[in-house]
């Protein structure tokens, strides 16, 4: 399979590889996927009091794609908004990274990845506005 | 640069270890077909003429190397473009013939795809086909075997030694059985050809695929061993002038003829040498990858397998994400993205490797042409890839924060 640069680029030299404390108040940990399937990703954002994601870290079981989808992600949201990080989209990962159609799905959950660790940071934020009450 | 980011190392050829795959000609073997293609051109079954003769002298020659190397009489040997032509004419040629008489066939799920799905051809023309499950060293039970032999059953089908993780069938109890329950015995020894001692005699083999482009020979050519005494029958599936007793007509190329006796030659010369030096080296591949890295597994039997297959699984590593790490290196991986079909390894499934473990193995190939240099080469960069990406994985992660990743209800879409 012929891989894209930019699939090659994140693949060999990944940014934001690492993990951030899941148990902050102001961390969002998203975890996607499944071993059986080949493909995991965690994608944790940390947001500040501004609203914005000031940091973001991946870790990825999975193929090149996989793995240059979600270094591409944390890329993008990375001093964006939680919405403006909800409008990142898996078709503009796939078309950035010119993935071949059997890899499409790498990207779907690249989105998926983002997304989940979103809600998980609205879940703790709404759970401490409850505790404050 | 991050400490995940590759080192970049320069490698000035593409190692080869992917000889389950296909392996080079031994450069003998070439030299030995090259009057063939110009200056003996003749065709072989030309009787009448000094051009045809001089052929004929030779794939004759051929087919006499080809039967010492596996203990059978030359005129045993019927040539075919290769061993999944050989499975097809043994499997369905067998059944054939036999139809009306007895519809039952025994194979093994661990079998090449063309014994496969040939069975699954028969299946759907009215055979029945049991598929024997194998244990979690790769090998089927006898018991298993000799229980379902019924009074239908017309063949056995069962690799000698298995592509994937390289293990070996017990076949000389295979072939007792079968004898005494009289019942053909097929195997498709294109793995093992050249690599372990064959006998059709002692192993009451009835048929045998024979692959040369697996044993240091030319691509395109293999053979069906057919047992005389006592006659089998088959139906052939290639029909025209009658060539190879009326088995398998067309005009035999005799330049891969020629190479395939001359492979099977050198390699009954030269085995137990050659099985000892790749012994070793695969030996040091094994205990130092094992000793520099954690949770390593070894798939199928590690006593009862070839020297030169040895098939890893890297726990938490995924196997095409490995491979890509690996540029330099040729190799194969059971993982799903590396398949056509986009699902993991039948055989390591049918062993019993959990997915997504399956996910996660290569299979390290190597033969005549593979250096100590090449093996040391090998495994720094394999240690290095599975530590980077072991790094970036979540499944590690967890692993080492002592979570068992098997309780997690993981998301499957």
């Amino acid at each position: 399979m012929k891989y894209s640069e930019k699939v090659i680029d994140h693949f060999q030299n990944p940014r934001n590889v690492g993990s951030l404390d899941k148990t902050e108040t102001n961390v969002g940990t998203g975890l996607v996927g499944a071993p059986s399937c080949g493909d995991v990703m965690k994608l944790q954002i940390k947001v500040n009091n501004e609203g914005i994601i000031e940091d973001a870290k991946f870790k990825t079981f999975g193929c090149k794609s996989a793995i240059a989808s979600s270094s591409l992600a944390t890329e993008w949201i990375k001093g964006k908004t939680l919405d403006e990080a909800k409008q990142v989209k898996n078709v503009d990962i796939a078309k950035y990274l010119a993935l071949p159609p059997v890899k499409i799905h790498c990207s779907v959950l690249a989105e998926d990845a983002i997304k989940t660790a979103i809600e998980d940071l609205e879940k703790k934020s709404k759970q401490k506005t409850a505790e404050l009450a | 640069m991050s400490s995940c980011s590759v080192n970049s190392q320069k490698s000035d050829r593409q190692i080869y270890m992917d000889y389950q795959s296909t392996t080079p000609c031994d450069p003998r073997v070439v030299e030995k077909m090259l009057p063939y293609f110009t200056e003996i051109f003749g065709n072989p079954h030309s009787i009448s003429h000094v051009h045809g003769w001089a052929a004929e002298q030779a794939v004759e020659n051929s087919r006499a190397q080809i039967a010492t190397l596996i203990g059978a009489d030359p005129r045993d040997i019927i040539f075919t473009s290769g061993a999944t032509e050989a499975n097809n004419l043994a499997i369905k040629g067998v059944a054939e013939f036999h139809k009306g008489q007895k519809n039952h066939i025994i194979t093994c799920m661990t079998e090449h795809k063309c014994v496969l799905d040939s069975c699954r051809y028969l299946e759907k023309h009215g055979f029945d086909v049991t598929y024997l499950p194998v244990d979690k060293n790769g090998l089927i039970s006898l018991d298993t075997l000799a229980t379902s032999i019924t009074d239908q059953t017309m063949l056995v089908s069962i690799m000698a030694v298995n592509n994937e993780i390289g293990v070996i069938q017990p076949i000389k109890e295979i072939g007792k059985i079968c004898r005494e329950r009289g019942v053909y015995f097929h195997t498709d020894a294109a793995q093992a050809l050249g690599k372990i001692p064959l006998n059709v005699d002692e192993m009451n083999i009835d048929l045998m695929s024979l692959s040369a482009h697996k044993v240091y020979g030319p691509k395109g050519i293999g053979a069906l061993y057919v047992r005389r005494k006592p006659r089998i029958r088959l139906n052939p599936l290639i029909h025209g002038g009658g060539q190879e007793r009326g088995m398998r007509s067309g005009t035999l190329p005799t330049p891969l003829c020629v190479g395939f006796g001359e492979a099977c030659r050198i390699a009954g010369a030269e085995m137990e040498e050659e099985a000892t030096r790749l012994k070793t080296l695969q030996e040091k591949l094994y205990s130092v990858i094992t000793s520099r890295i954690s949770d390593v597994y070894l798939n199928g039997d590690l006593e009862k397998r070839i020297p030169g297959n040895m098939n890893l699984s890297f726990a938490y590593v995924e196997g095409e994400g490995l491979m890509g790490d690996l540029t330099g290196l040729s190799l194969s991986s059971g993982s799903a993205c590396t398949s056509a079909s986009l699902e993991p390894s039948y055989v390591l499934r049918a062993i019993g490797v959990s997915e997504d473990l399956a996910h996660t193995s290569l299979r390290f190939g190597i033969g005549r042409f593979t250096t100590e240099e090449e093996i040391d080469y090998t495994i720094e960069r394999v240690i290095g890839a599975v530590e980077r990406l072991r790094a970036m994985s979540p499944l590690y992660e967890m692993a080492k924060e002592g979570i068992d990743i098997n309780t997690i209800e993981w998301d499957t879409h």
